[in-house]
């Protein structure tokens, strides 16, 4: 499916390409489809490119440049862009612990939604969530997927310090924070996966388009897995995910 | 190598930006004032990416353990080697056991130490440009040891003088292009936004300067979207926050405006309590 794109000039060397704004698996797939079409034509040109919900950004390496022209050549690039089909998308297992140790927030979402703690859980680790694209922090997953019934809204007043590995929701979304970092967020659990590492040549293993489960772990295992990762012998678990 | 005898207030190497790890959230960091850090690389015929070292507000004390050529640009911050005067903008000859330092800020926020060959800090994911969760330090600490190009052939002092305009340190005019969600905004918020002068507050740093005048707002939240070290955001209270060069790689709040390169240089030399004036430019 093509859609009605907009294209802005958005500094002196980058163009910002706009689909509607909506939070839309088929858009992430346009958006991701249209991006490697890009890097496929342009990268001699980018400086980086990158997305998000509804958006793609392309920066370029110099300032001097045409707009429209460059605008129209993307404009028929899209045009005639088909489905890629090498896209290889993951589906990866992120252990975490649910415990009221980790998860200082599990108690109040359950008095406030009149749902056990242990139901929270299970809705929490039975959905598939997507990647739609990484922001806010280095390796801040923005997953689409969370079930309706957790859906609560951030604190008023952020925390001041949320511990690196806190799975959390906020309003309608979920997420794990990758470092330590003030946030807004409700805290239900801990994960000991590292998603950001700047040892690695990658450095966040996830891409947009991947797909996220959560596995709840006791206490015992987020240990054993913690150790496991500083010695490297540690390898999370994960599939090729074609829909 | 430099000794930092005294750190300064903030002081961080920084190269032009980590650039190709914005999908996984790296910020772009780099030189706050691109203009200054260029032409203090290229009095050295250095490559435009060597490794500066950015002050802010004031300078450190820096003992040079062999010979080097330096340069100074951006703020002036009256800086002396070994209690004599130096001057901004014109190739330094230092030998061993040398020491920088500096005396009172006269203008401008932020000044550049460049050294011959750049300095040779660690560079992580292509760049050295320091920020707290992708470099180990994040700014240069009293009793660092900053590794430094070797240098045997000295350029003469004062051979090389700046000729290129500098910047304007006293201008209000900030140059803009409209943002993303511009078109959004009505006529009056439009008015205000272009025909106000708005302070710098003094919550502003290398992440975001922050405005202190509001404006009304009639714009929602939009879907988080890319932004960009120039974007200017209007938050839900009506507040004008201007991103820098180590703001996060995406955002929810309406993008209004779109500071062009030069101003975001420009920018970096006003501190708080400065006045600005955003102009509208066609792109």
């Amino acid at each position: 499916m093509k859609y009605q794109l907009q294209y802005k000039p958005y500094n002196e060397n980058s163009i910002l390409i706009q689909w509607p704004s909506l939070i839309d698996e088929n858009i992430l797939s346009d958006i991701l489809n249209f991006n490697q079409i890009l890097r496929d034509n342009l990268f001699k040109k980018i400086l980086y490119i990158n997305n998000a919900y509804n958006s793609l950004l392309i920066v370029y390496k110099e300032c001097e440049f045409n707009f429209k022209e460059e605008i129209k050549s993307m404009e028929s690039l899209y045009s005639s862009s088909l489905n890629l089909s090498n896209f290889q998308y993951k589906l990866w297992e992120i252990p975490v612990c649910y415990d009221v140790s980790f998860g200082v927030d599990l108690e109040l979402l359950s008095r406030e939604k009149q749902m056990s703690i242990n139901d929270m859980v299970s809705k929490h680790t039975s959905s598939l969530y997507t990647v739609y694209f990484i922001g806010f922090l280095p390796g801040f997953m923005y997953l689409g997927g969370l079930n309706s019934d957790l859906y609560f809204p951030r604190k008023a007043s952020p925390r001041q310090y949320i511990a690196k590995g806190s799975v959390a929701i906020g309003g309608m979304q979920t997420g794990v924070y990758p470092t330590s970092s003030p946030g807004g967020w409700n805290i239900i659990g801990n994960t000991p996966i590292l998603f950001f590492d700047v040892t690695k040549d990658s450095p966040c293993f996830v891409s947009a388009g991947d797909k996220i489960k959560f596995v709840a772990i006791d206490h015992n295992e987020h240990e054993l897995i913690t150790k496991q990762i500083a010695s490297g012998s540690y390898k999370i678990k994960n599939h090729l995910y074609n829909g | 190598m430099v000794k930092v005898l005294q750190s300064g207030l903030y002081s961080t190497i920084q190269d032009l930006g980590r650039f190709g790890f914005q999908h996984l959230g790296v910020p772009c960091s780099g030189v706050m004032d691109q203009h200054s850090a260029r032409m203090a690389n290229l009095l050295l015929a250095n490559d435009a990416n060597c490794a500066v070292l950015e002050l802010t507000g004031n300078g450190p004390k820096l003992e040079f353990t062999s010979n080097t050529n330096i340069v100074i640009t951006g703020a002036n911050m009256l800086p002396m080697i070994n209690d004599n005067s130096v001057l901004n903008d014109s190739v330094i000859n230092i030998k061993g056991n040398d020491i920088l330092s500096f005396g009172k800020r006269v203008y401008g926020l932020r000044s550049y130490i460049a050294v011959k060959g750049g300095f040779k800090t660690k560079a992580v994911l292509g760049s050295r440009s320091m920020y707290s969760k992708i470099t180990k330090e994040s700014t240069i600490k009293r009793g660092d040891y900053l590794p430094i190009a070797d240098c045997d052939v000295l350029l003469e002092p004062n051979l090389a003088k700046l000729k290129v305009p500098n910047i304007d340190y006293e201008s209000k005019v900030i140059n803009v292009f409209k943002g993303p969600e511009f078109d959004l905004l009505n006529i009056s918020t439009i008015k205000k936004l272009l025909e106000k002068e708005f302070k710098i507050s003094n919550s502003s740093n290398r992440m975001a300067y922050s405005l202190n005048e509001s404006i009304e707002n009639s714009l929602n939240s939009i879907l988080t979207s890319v932004v960009i070290p120039g974007t200017v955001q209007l938050t839900p209270s009506g507040q004008l926050i201007i991103l820098m060069r180590d703001c996060q790689v995406t955002g929810g709040y309406p993008r209004v405006l779109q500071l062009s390169e030069e101003s975001i240089n420009k920018l970096s030399q006003r501190s708080a309590g400065n006045s600005i004036k955003f102009r509208l430019k066609a792109q």
